[in-house]
């Protein structure tokens, strides 16, 4: 008997399963399927560090979740409606933030003795009373993927591998989500491999026919969840790390020069480095180096000789770089430094996200050492702000520090694709060979930008010495002097506050441009930020959202914005460090409301501290 | 058709030289290799704007200041990186680098045995005089056991690093060795390293006037190098001596090289050793040759391999095999598209 399908405005699901479940790949399949159904969606890749943690343990659980739905979504949500866990670990890891009344799939054929223990279960959970008030659905998902793919010869441990696809199969049908692109997919990923394509997509469809022909529960709908309206336009969903690759290899399109990516693996950049690298028909130059010290140094080396070097690492990689950005700083030369960042100090947590490196960004290295920092909001995003780092590298010849986080670098969403053409260049200027009487200079300034003089190798009559010894303002040549010092020191400062002349003025994402308090946030807390303020203004409140994507300088309206409102709250992912930055330039009473768990915040938390600095 | 081809202006030891004061010690040996170099650039048909001069930190890391050329003083030990990153930007630039055995050896140890082990179409030159001499006399990695300096005043106790061997190790295909007295001797070394077609490694044996003077004094002195230095010919027997009865053999039982004297015991010239050049082995027995001070130091081409197709050249060939199959458009418009009215 087949329920009505019941219509939701937005839903949210989270795949949990052990590290060999695939857990991510069912995620990133309902993801694809669901934004090809026209959905607006977020969603969080949540994964253990270690590679293969022992199977079953509760620390190798391996989660996704999405939100996706009618409106505009901004967020991976604070609750899961749905949880589907694929072993007694993943249950356990994950229950405690289903919704109350929340559906729970489980995969009854694991809750065996072993998986319980190891999970650390005295009892099965299945059995008593501990899943009273979420709708359970108890399914022996092993026992009827084995079933499903027993015609296609495979031996057992790969049989069971298939079970995700039946899993994703039933989800599928539960939100009328189309199968043909999974199909497509699976014929594609094992072309050389049909019988192994083929089980899988027979898993799938008998996860699917599951549903269909099953009475669930009499409580359980097929769901559906309408197109969002958004823009006209092509679209596709896009993760972090590849609009950011695209964005670099579009800034070299725009400045006219080569990109030469120098990179070292390090998690979650590395997709970066992956992306690029497969994109050397478009005249990339990626080199994987023997440490994140060369990746730096052979990027700048590249500047140096005329191409735009592009890096890009994490927070213990960026520490790693610092005399070396010195080294571009001083010899200003255009580069970008890509962080991608996470959970520190040291090492910290790899693969959780977190915000800490703003400092870094700013003020880490020695001496006085200027340079700009942009920051990404979300996938999306990293495209224009990657296109952004490049002008401002190529226009003032500087490092550009360009932050983004592993949440960021890891999450969809749909994205409208670019008009590539509609893009303003920024060409490159570079010296010519001087004509008649004329000498060239290095440290020779354009009047407007105070960028020098980019003379570069192979061009006659502009041989010229740098390095990262103090230069004379006039001539380029060493120098000692203690009054040149003073000025060289104070122009690379104008040169770089010089910047916030040539980016627009901060906006106020949501709300009016005065009032009781402003919430500032920068980088990928800004869905959580929006939903919360949305909530508040809904609730009478009068709160606005301001979000940062320039962060050394700052735009040049910012402080007098700012000094309109009676309170200034920093939500961050760090301990503060842009309330900080904000106090330190404008001398403001900004209040920091943090979260170190190297998670995204929670919109919950969010309000609550919005309410509570009203409030006080 | 006819190929227009422009009369290459004769350039000479002046056109490298910048209007920069050299300031090293007076006496140092990085004089001899400065005009060394300035004099022997114009003999290789080398052009100022194609030539570039990349360095780390130190004494020798100067060089570039006074090449009238482009260059680049980089960060202590870096220089094999920012130059990797220069000849991949540029590959038809002549790329230089100049590091010494504390810069190059110590903190850019690791660079210096990638960018050999690449094979990134390099010329790298090692200034080796056993100190650190920009920091005031600290031991470096290629002092000798027992160095007494500020940093060791009882002496140092870490075993030596040899640089040739080193190099042969990171894989070098090309290594020489040479001395800042060498005035003849250099050039040759230089032109064999810029001939090579991948990273070229050449120790130059120099002298710190300052904090480790004389070091080389056997090799150096006319009348001590005949018998302490073995000059080394392709194809020809390895002997040396002032009266040049001495010579290399392999002795099969000891596996090892051996100094023998002609004439003695047997010996005749037609057991002495012949240089191959291109035999890694011999390479590898050569480059330790002289560590034990009562066998002479092997000078010259150590180790030439076959040419071979370069790192950046292989790099730029996957650029070039690919180009022009895709657009960026059609990257980003690769994946799965929808289309909101």
């Amino acid at each position: 008997m087949a329920l009505e399908v019941q219509s939701l405005e937005s839903a949210v699901v989270r795949f949990a399963g052990d590290s060999g479940d695939g857990m991510q790949l069912t995620g990133s399949q309902f993801t694809n399927s669901t934004a090809l159904s026209g959905n607006d969606l977020a969603t969080f890749p949540d994964f253990p560090a270690e590679i293969r943690a022992p199977v079953g343990t509760t620390f190798g659980v391996s989660a996704f979740q999405i939100n996706f739905g009618a409106t505009s979504i901004k967020t991976v949500g604070d609750q899961p409606d749905v949880l589907v866990a694929m072993n007694p670990a993943a249950l356990k890891v994950n229950l405690g933030n289903l919704r109350k009344g929340g559906m729970l799939v489980l995969d009854e054929g694991s809750f065996t003795t072993r998986n319980l223990q190891k999970a650390g279960y005295a009892d099965n959970p299945v059995e008593g009373d501990a899943l009273d008030g979420y709708q359970v659905i108890k399914l022996d998902i092993s026992k009827m993927t084995m079933e499903a793919v027993k015609d296609f010869g495979l031996g057992n441990k790969e049989a069971l591998r298939c079970k995700n696809m039946w899993t994703l199969g039933l989800m599928l049908w539960m939100y009328t989500r189309k199968r043909q692109p999974v199909v497509d997919w699976l014929e594609k990923k094992f072309a050389k491999k049909p019988e192994i394509a083929n089980a899988n997509i027979a898993a799938l469809n008998a996860g699917h026919a599951y549903g269909e022909t099953s009475e669930l529960s009499a409580h359980i709908h097929q769901y559906e969840v309408e197109p969002v309206h958004a823009e006209p336009g092509i679209y596709r969903t896009v993760t972090g790390s590849q609009a950011l690759s695209w964005g670099i290899a579009a800034g070299g399109d725009l400045s006219g020069l080569e990109v030469m990516f120098g990179s070292y693996p390090i998690t979650p950049a590395s997709p970066i480095l992956h992306t690029l690298s497969g994109m050397k028909e478009l005249g990339i130059v990626t080199f994987q180096a023997e440490d994140e010290i060369a990746a730096i140094c052979a990027a700048l080396g590249a500047s140096y000789a005329g191409a735009l070097g592009v890096t890009s690492s994490s927070g213990p990689g960026i520490a790693l770089k610092t005399e070396a950005l010195g080294l571009a700083i001083s010899t200003e030369l255009p580069l970008v430094v890509i962080n991608s960042q996470r959970g520190g100090p040291s090492t910290g947590l790899p693969t959780k996200t977190e915000q800490s490196d703003l400092y870094q960004a700013i003020y880490g290295r020695n001496g006085d050492a200027p340079m700009p920092v942009v920051t990404t909001r979300s996938p999306g995003d990293c495209f224009e702000v990657a296109i952004e780092a490049c002008r401002l590298a190529v226009k003032y010849m500087t490092p550009v520090m360009l932050l983004t986080d592993g949440f960021i670098a890891n999450a969809a969403e749909p994205w409208k694709l670019p008009d590539l053409d509609a893009i303003e260049p920024f060409p490159a200027s570079q010296a010519k060979t001087p004509e008649g009487d004329e000498t060239f200079n290095p440290f020779l300034r354009d009047e407007e930008t105070l960028a020098r003089n980019w003379g570069v190798p192979g061009v006659k009559g502009t041989e010229h010495r740098i390095g990262g010894i103090e230069k004379s303002y006039d001539t380029g040549h060493i120098s000692y002097d203690p009054d040149n010092h003073q000025k060289m020191t104070d122009t690379r400062f104008a040169k770089i506050d010089g910047i916030a002349g040539d980016i627009p003025d901060q906006v106020v994402d949501q709300g009016e441009d005065s009032g009781t308090l402003a919430v500032v946030g920068w980088g990928s807390t800004y869905g959580p930020i929006e939903e919360a303020v949305k909530r508040a203004r809904a609730d009478g409140l009068s709160v606005s959202h301001i979000h940062l994507r320039y962060l050394n300088p700052f735009p040049k309206n910012l402080e007098s914005l700012l000094k309109g409102f009676d309170k200034i709250l920093v939500p961050e992912m760090n301990n503060g460090q842009l309330k900080t930055v904000l106090r330190d330039k404008f001398l403001l009473d900004a209040k920091p409301f943090t979260q170190i768990s190297g998670l995204p915040f929670k919109i919950s938390d969010l309000l609550g501290a919005i309410r509570a600095e009203i409030a006080s | 058709m006819n190929e227009m081809t422009t009369p290459q202006e004769k350039l000479t030891i002046k056109d490298f030289t910048s209007d920069q004061e050299v300031r090293w010690c007076p006496g140092c040996g990085d004089y001899a290799i400065l005009k060394c170099m300035q004099r022997t650039l114009p003999e290789l048909g080398a052009t100022r704007e194609n030539t570039v001069f990349v360095s780390g930190i130190g004494c020798s890391s100067r060089f570039p200041y006074y090449m009238d050329t482009y260059g680049f003083h980089t960060i202590h030990g870096r220089a094999p990186a920012i130059a990797t990153g220069v000849k991949l930007a540029k590959p038809e630039l002549d790329v230089w680098v100049i590091t010494g055995d504390g810069d190059g050896l110590s903190i850019g140890g690791n660079h210096l045995m990638h960018a050999i082990r690449r094979d990134v179409d390099l010329n790298i030159l090692l200034f080796n005089n056993q100190i650190y001499g920009l920091t005031k006399g600290q031991y470096s990695p290629t002092s000798v056991v027992g160095t007494k300096t500020p940093s060791t005043p009882q002496g140092s106790v870490d075993p030596t690093l040899n640089p040739i061997a080193f190099a042969l190790g990171s894989g070098a295909r090309f290594v020489a060795r040479t001395v800042d007295t060498a005035q003849k001797h250099m050039p040759d070394v230089f032109k064999r390293a810029h001939a090579f077609k991948g990273a070229s490694f050449v120790e130059i044996l120099q002298n710190c006037i300052v904090y480790n003077d004389a070091i080389w004094e056997e090799i150096t002195n006319k009348k001590t190098a005949p018998d302490h230095q073995l000059l080394l010919e392709h194809g020809m027997p390895m002997i040396f001596g002032a009266e040049r009865n001495k010579g290399i053999i392999f002795n099969a039982k000891s596996f090892a090289l051996e100094v023998v004297t002609i004439g003695e015991n047997g010996i005749t010239e037609g057991d002495i050793l012949v240089h191959d050049e291109t035999s890694l082995q011999m390479a590898r027995m050569l480059g330790d040759l002289g560590e034990n001070p009562s066998e002479p130091a092997p000078m010259g081409v150590i180790y030439a391999a076959e040419a071979d197709q370069s790192y950046v050249d292989a790099v730029r060939g996957q650029m070039v095999s690919e180009k022009g199959k895709r657009s960026l458009k059609d990257i980003i418009h690769g994946g799965q598209t929808w289309v909101v009215e």
